[in-house]
């Protein structure tokens, strides 16, 4: 079966000509692709959407993983945000708390709902939940939001990586960035090729971030990442808003990742063996967790 | 196109915390249990790459367990699967490899009871999607997100078009297929994908033609 668009300049393209949002374009595809029917698919995007307010709920009444590493922090950014006394202003914060609360779930083994991984689910619901207080978007423009990001996590995955793995945090947090970021600028009312302003710019700041997670664990950095992610997403929107633009196009900064992901030594991807996971304080947090044992030396 | 639903990107509902680690080595191991037919009496996981890192920080080999006890990706099971398999009565042993293969999250299960072994390789390529790629020693490249039916036959001429037939009397529709032996007029494989899920009339019906071993059916 022949996909829609295979990448960002063709689901922008038939966007424009067809006088669609991109969510529609990927529903349609959906249907296209899968044979299912739209309402089976919206019902499937809303249940997906329930658990992500599900997780964010939970997040901030406080949680903590077993090894104790991550938990509590969205917590303390909810009490924060509620001074009304911040820096970064109230729907930042609230987005940030919310992609930490989300993120604090999944590494407690809570369910969360992957966007487009379990390591970066934070990002999408974190700024969908505080743009929601701004814009007051209906139940379905919510579910929208979802498919515009799933949009453009379907070109990054398919040309290039959503794997810590195989591409580093740049694939992981920095896709779900740059769909976060798109998925705001529809809902906002912003026009199909701001989405893909909005992703460039986005996925621009998150180049070369490696997946280095501590004793191997989806927890730190990656919570804090989820946070950054997030205000990385709501920020590069007000940009493509104001009408900036992105020099390098959308697909080309997707085929950068991707070389950039190809070339990272296999330390730096998700196998707990470079970066923050062995500094010193990683390694000595690694063995205090798995008892001196070193990870990977098996039972 | 490696993925095809926006559900690989905006899914799936999971147990965390790894999508890859975790949710894909779920279904890495409900697959192979898929395949089996049955839940097995013991279990051997050979642990490749990322997997053999990290698997402990990512409850890799909680979830392969999971996978095998026949739990969705969602299932809060999967947190306590090691203790549900021993009160099942299923051994299991996870061995890290330090072999290179070509994907970094790439598990070997190993798996069997009294009566029969299997060997399945499966690979978690990101966000809960996998592939199996080998299956009793014979290379294969199975999504696991259509239904799709395993024919290991004698490599005789026929076969093939036996099988399309049978389906095509169905109206079941072929998705994808692949056919591969090991050595010529040996034992091989046909891998059908197909849109369908296919009941068991149409798996008797394949059973009944000449020159087949085997046939097993992988659901949605």
């Amino acid at each position: 079966m022949e996909a829609l668009f295979r990448n960002v300049r063709e689901l922008v393209e038939r966007a424009e000509k067809e006088e669609k949002l991109i969510s529609e374009i990927m529903i349609e595809q959906e249907m296209l692709m899968t044979d299912r029917l739209r309402e089976d698919i919206m019902i499937q995007m809303d249940r997906n959407l329930t658990v992500m307010e599900e997780a964010v709920e939970k997040g901030l009444k406080g949680v903590h993983s077993v090894s104790g590493l991550t938990g509590g922090d969205a917590v303390l950014l909810q009490k924060y945000r509620e001074t009304g006394n911040t820096l970064s202003g109230d729907l930042l914060l609230d987005a940030v708390s919310k992609a930490v609360a989300t993120n604090e779930v999944n590494a407690a083994m809570g369910t969360i709902c992957a966007t487009p991984t379990a390591g970066s689910a934070g990002v999408v619901p974190g700024t969908l939940f505080a743009v929601q207080n701004k814009l007051n978007p209906t139940r379905e423009q919510m579910i929208r939001y979802l498919f515009t990001a799933g949009a453009f996590g379907f070109v990054v995955a398919n040309n290039a990586s959503i794997s810590g793995a195989a591409g580093g945090c740049q694939a992981e947090v920095g896709s779900a960035a740059g769909m976060a970021s798109a998925a705001i600028i529809e809902m906002a009312g912003g026009t199909p090729q701001q989405c893909s302003e909005a992703f460039a710019i986005t996925m621009k700041n998150m180049l070369g971030l490696v997946c280095d997670p501590v004793a191997g664990l989806v927890e730190v950095p990656c919570v804090k990442r989820n946070a950054m992610g997030a205000a990385n997403a709501v920020v590069a929107a007000d940009m493509a808003l104001a009408g900036v633009t992105s020099r390098i196009p959308c697909d080309e900064v997707i085929g950068a990742m991707f070389e950039i992901g190809q070339s990272m030594p296999s330390a730096l991807r998700e196998t707990a063996k470079g970066g923050l996971a062995a500094t010193p304080t990683g390694k000595w947090l690694e063995s205090k967790i798995f008892g001196g044992a070193v990870v990977g030396s098996g039972q | 196109m490696k993925f095809k639903s926006v559900f690989d990107i905006i899914g799936p509902v999971m147990i965390g915390p790894s999508s890859s680690h975790t949710a894909g080595a779920a279904r890495i191991g409900r697959v192979a249990r898929d395949l089996f037919g049955r839940q097995p009496d013991w279990a051997k996981v050979h642990l490749y790459g990322s997997f053999a890192e990290t698997y402990k920080g990512h409850s890799t080999d909680v979830a392969i367990i999971g996978g095998l006890l026949d739990y969705d990706t969602f299932d809060e099971r999967i947190k306590t699967s090691f203790e549900e398999a021993k009160n099942a009565g299923m051994t299991f042993e996870f061995i890290p490899e330090t072999g290179h293969v070509d994907h970094p999250n790439t598990a070997r299960i190993v798996i069997g009871d009294k009566d029969s072994e299997m060997s399945m390789m499966g690979i978690s390529i990101g966000g809960g999607k996998i592939e199996i790629t080998e299956l009793n020693g014979f290379p294969l490249r199975l999504s696991g997100n259509h239904p799709a039916i395993l024919v290991v036959h004698e490599d005789r001429s026929g076969c093939i078009a036996n099988v399309a037939n049978c389906l095509y009397k169905y109206d079941i529709n072929i998705g994808h297929m692949e056919v591969s032996r090991k050595e010529r007029g040996h034992m091989a494989l046909m891998v059908i994908e197909v849109d369908q899920n296919v009941d068991k009339e149409v798996m008797e019906d394949l059973r009944k033609l000449p020159n087949i071993t085997q046939v097993t059916r992988i659901a949605d």
